[in-house]
C-alpha cells in the first residue's frame, strides 16, 4: 500500500521529462538549420555545380516548409539515424555510440572519485567549524572551482608524467603494448577485470587515474561546498538537539539523523554537478587525447563536421536529461517523505 | 543609477559603513577588490605598458625558460609569453564583459516581463529556460558557435544565452514577490504606468543580488570562452588569449618547456579566483545570512 504513492510520484516525474525532451530536440533541429550558409551548398562539397546542389537541397529535404523538417529530423531522430560524419564517412550515431563508453568511464569514474573525497570533507568540515580542516575545505572549494580543468590537467601531466614519471604518457585510454580486452560493455577497466586479465586492467587504470583525477578536483569543489552547508544546517536543527538531548550516541545523531537529512540538498546539486562535468569531460578529453565522445565533437568542429557536432550535443543533452532523471529518482528513494506530501 | 528611490540617500552611507564593517572583517574581500584593480588596470593600459610587442616573433630565442629578460621565458616562435599573458587580459575581459552584460539586460528584460505580468508569458519563459538548462551548458555553448559560425563575436553571444537563465530566473522571482507590495501599489496609483512601476520602482529592488550573480558569472564566463578558444574555437592563434596559449603550450608540456602552457594558465585561475572571490565577498555584504 505504502508503494502506491510512491510510484506514482515515479511515473510522474519520468512524464515530465517529455516536454524537456521534446525541448531539447526543437533546440538541436534549430541548431542544425541556423548553419552559416546553405547547408545543401555545403553538403554538396566545394566542387559542387547549381544543379547538384539543387538535388542536394532535395535529398536532404531542405525545399521543404521548416515544420515538416523538423518532423522528419524528428523521425530521423527516431530510428537513430543522426546523419553521417564528413570526416569519417560513418554514420554519426555510429561513432558516438563506438566512442560513448570511453567517456561514460572516465566521468563515473571522475564522479566516484570527487565523491568519496569531497562528501566526507564536508562532513568534517561541518562538524568542526572554525578547526584547519574547515579552511582547507573552504580554500580547496573556492580554488577547486577557479581551476580551469584543462589547466589542472596539463599541470598533472607535467608533474606525474614529465617530472616524476610515474604516470604514462597521457595518449588515450590504453598503452599500445596492451591490447583492447575483449568488447562487452566497453568500460576497459570492466572489460578487463571480466577477462581476468589484470595486467591490462592496471595498464588502463594508469591511463584512466590522470584524467579521472583532473575531472574529480572540478566537480569536487560543488559537492564539498554543498555537503559542509547541507550539514551545517541539518546540525543546528531541533531534532538533532532532540537526539542528542535524548542521549543518543554522536556517531548516530550524525550519521543516522544529520546525514541523512543533508543528503537531500546534495543530490539536488549534482545535476548541476554533472552538466558542468560533461561540459569539463569535453576539456579533459582533449587534453589527454581521450577517445572519448568530446574529443570526437572537437575533432569535427575542427574541420566544421556539423553533423557530428550537433549529433554529440543531441547525446549529451539526451544524457543529462536522463542523469537527472536518475538523480531525482534516487531523490525519492531516499527520502522517505516523497510521494505522501500533497501534491 | 540615479533613478533609485529617494530613500536611497540616507541608507547609502549605512550600506557604505556596513561595507566597511565587513571588509575589516575579511581581508579576503579586500585582496580579491585589490586584484580586480590589477586585472582592470592590466586590461585597459597592459597592451601598452609590456616591455615587447605580444606578436613580435623571433627565432633566435624561441623556447627560452624564464629569465631576467623574459620574466614568464618565450614561447615556440620566439614571443615573449609575459607580453602576451598580460595583453590577453583585454580580449579576454571584454569576451566575458560583454558576454554577462548582453546576459544580464536579456534576462532583466525576460524575467522582468514573466515576473510582472505572469501568464501564458510567464510559463512560455519558463519552458525556454528549462529546455537551455537541460543541456549540459558548455556543451550547448559547442553547438552553438559550431552553429552560428566560428567567430569571437559568436563566442561571445553563445556565453550570453547560457548565462540568461541564471539572470531571468532571479530577476522573476525577485520581481515577483514585488509585484503586489505596497510600495508597487502606491506607485501606480499616483499614476505611473505598469512599465514605469516595474522599471523604476520594482526592478532596482533586484539589483544587489543581481549584482552578486554578475561577479560570480564573470569568472564562469571567463573559463567558458577560455575553455571554447582552447578547443579551438573562436578567438585565432596569433592573437594573445589565455586559453588558446595553454593549448599551445600544451603542446610542449610533454618535452618540459612548462612556462608557456602554465603561465597563462595561472592568470586564468588568478581572475576567476578574483571574481568568485569577490562574488563570495559581495554575497556577505548584501545578504549575511547566505555566508558560508
Amino acid at each position: 500500500m505504502a508503494s502506491y504513492p510512491r510510484l506514482r510520484a515515479v511515473l510522474m516525474r519520468v512524464a515530465q521529462s517529455v516536454p524537456v525532451v521534446v525541448g531539447v530536440v526543437v533546440i538541436s533541429f534549430l541548431l542544425t538549420r541556423a548553419l552559416p550558409g546553405d547547408p545543401a551548398a555545403y553538403f554538396a562539397g566545394a566542387a559542387a555545380d547549381e544543379a547538384s546542389i539543387e538535388q542536394v537541397r532535395v535529398a536532404l529535404g531542405l525545399d521543404k516548409p521548416l515544420i515538416q523538417q523538423f518532423f522528419i529530423y524528428s523521425a530521423d531522430l527516431l530510428r537513430g539515424d543522426l546523419g553521417r560524419s564528413v570526416s569519417s564517412g560513418q554514420p554519426v550515431a555510429a561513432d558516438l555510440a563506438k566512442r560513448l563508453p570511453a567517456s561514460l568511464e572516465l566521468t563515473l569514474t571522475a564522479l566516484l572519485l570527487s565523491c568519496g573525497i569531497a562528501i566526507p570533507l564536508g562532513i568534517l568540515a561541518a562538524t568542526k567549524p572554525g578547526s584547519w580542516i574547515d579552511h582547507i575545505c573552504r580554500l580547496l572549494v573556492t580554488a577547486g572551482v577557479s581551476l580551469p580543468t584543462f589547466f589542472t590537467g596539463i599541470l598533472l601531466i607535467y608533474f606525474f608524467y614529465y617530472l616524476l614519471g610515474i604516470a604514462p604518457s597521457p595518449l588515450g585510454r590504453l598503452d599500445f603494448i596492451y591490447l583492447d580486452p575483449e568488447h562487452v560493455t566497453g568500460f576497459y577497466l570492466i572489460d578487463a577485470a571480466l577477462a581476468g586479465d589484470w595486467e591490462t586492467w592496471s595498464g588502463a587504470a594508469k591511463q584512466l587515474i590522470l584524467p579521472a583525477v583532473t575531472l574529480a578536483l572540478f566537480t569536487l569543489a560543488p559537492i564539498a561546498r554543498m555537503t559542509r552547508a547541507a550539514m551545517l544546517t541539518a546540525l543546528s536543527s531541533d531534532f538533532i538537539r532532540t537526539a542528542r538531548a535524548a542521549g543518543l550516541s554522536s556517531g548516530m545523531v550524525l550519521f543516522g539523523y544529520a546525514f541523512r537529512n543533508a543528503m537531500l540538498p546534495v543530490v539536488t546539486t549534482l545535476g548541476m554537478v554533472f552538466s558542468f562535468a560533461l561540459g569539463a569531460n569535453v576539456l579533459v578529453e582533449k587534453v589527454f587525447a581521450w577517445p572519448g565522445i568530446g574529443s570526437y565533437a572537437v575533432e569535427a568542429l575542427v574541420v566544421s563536421d556539423y553533423a557530428a557536432v550537433q549529433g554529440f550535443v543531441l547525446i549529451m543533452a539526451l544524457l543529462f536529461v536522463l542523469l537527472n532523471l536518475i538523480i531525482d529518482l534516487l531523490y525519492t528513494a531516499i527520502d522517505p517523505r516523497i510521494g505522501f506530501a500533497a501534491k | 543609477m540615479t533613478d533609485i528611490p529617494a530613500t536611497g540617500s540616507p541608507k547609502s552611507s549605512g550600506s557604505l559603513d556596513h561595507m566597511l564593517y565587513v571588509l575589516r572583517d575579511n581581508p579576503v574581500t579586500l585582496l580579491a577588490f585589490i586584484l580586480f584593480a590589477l586585472i582592470l588596470l592590466s586590461a585597459v593600459f597592459g597592451p601598452a605598458l609590456v616591455p615587447y610587442d605580444p606578436l613580435q616573433t623571433d627565432a633566435a630565442k624561441a623556447l627560452q625558460p624564464p629569465s631576467w629578460d623574459h620574466w614568464f621565458g618565450t614561447d615556440n616562435v620566439g614571443r615573449d609569453v609575459f607580453s602576451r599573458v598580460i595583453a590577453a587580459t583585454r580580449l579576454d575581459l571584454t569576451i566575458s564583459i560583454a558576454a554577462v552584460a548582453l546576459s544580464f539586460v536579456a534576462g532583466s528584460v525576460l524575467g522582468s516581463i514573466a515576473g510582472y505580468w505572469g501568464g501564458w508569458l510567464d510559463i512560455l519563459l519558463n519552458r525556454i529556460l528549462d529546455t537551455i538548462m537541460a543541456f549540459p551548458l558548455f556543451v550547448l555553448a559547442m553547438g552553438i558557435v559550431a552553429a552560428l559560425g566560428n567567430s569571437v563575436e559568436n563566442i561571445i553571444y553563445a556565453t550570453a544565452i547560457i548565462n540568461v537563465p541564471f539572470y531571468a530566473r532571479l530577476v522573476r522571482a525577485e520581481v515577483n514577490i514585488r509585484r503586489e507590495a505596497g510600495f508597487a501599489r502606491a506607485a501606480k496609483l499616483s499614476g505611473n504606468s505598469d512599465v514605469q512601476v516595474l522599471a523604476l520602482h520594482i526592478f532596482p529592488n533586484a539589483l544587489p543580488p543581481m549584482m552578486v550573480q554578475v561577479s560570480l558569472n564573470l569568472g564562469w564566463a571567463i573559463l567558458n570562452a577560455a575553455g571554447l578558444s582552447f578547443i579551438g574555437l573562436g578567438v585565432r592563434p596569433p592573437a594573445p588569449e589565455w586559453g588558446i596559449m595553454v593549448a599551445e603550450g600544451a603542446n610542449f608540456i610533454v618535452s618540459g618547456e612548462w612556462w608557456m602552457a602554465v603561465f597563462p594558465g595561472l592568470w586564468l585561475m588568478i581572475a576567476v579566483f578574483t571574481f568568485n572571490l569577490l562574488g563570495d565577498g559581495l554575497r556577505d555584504i548584501v545578504d549575511p545570512r547566505k555566508r558560508t
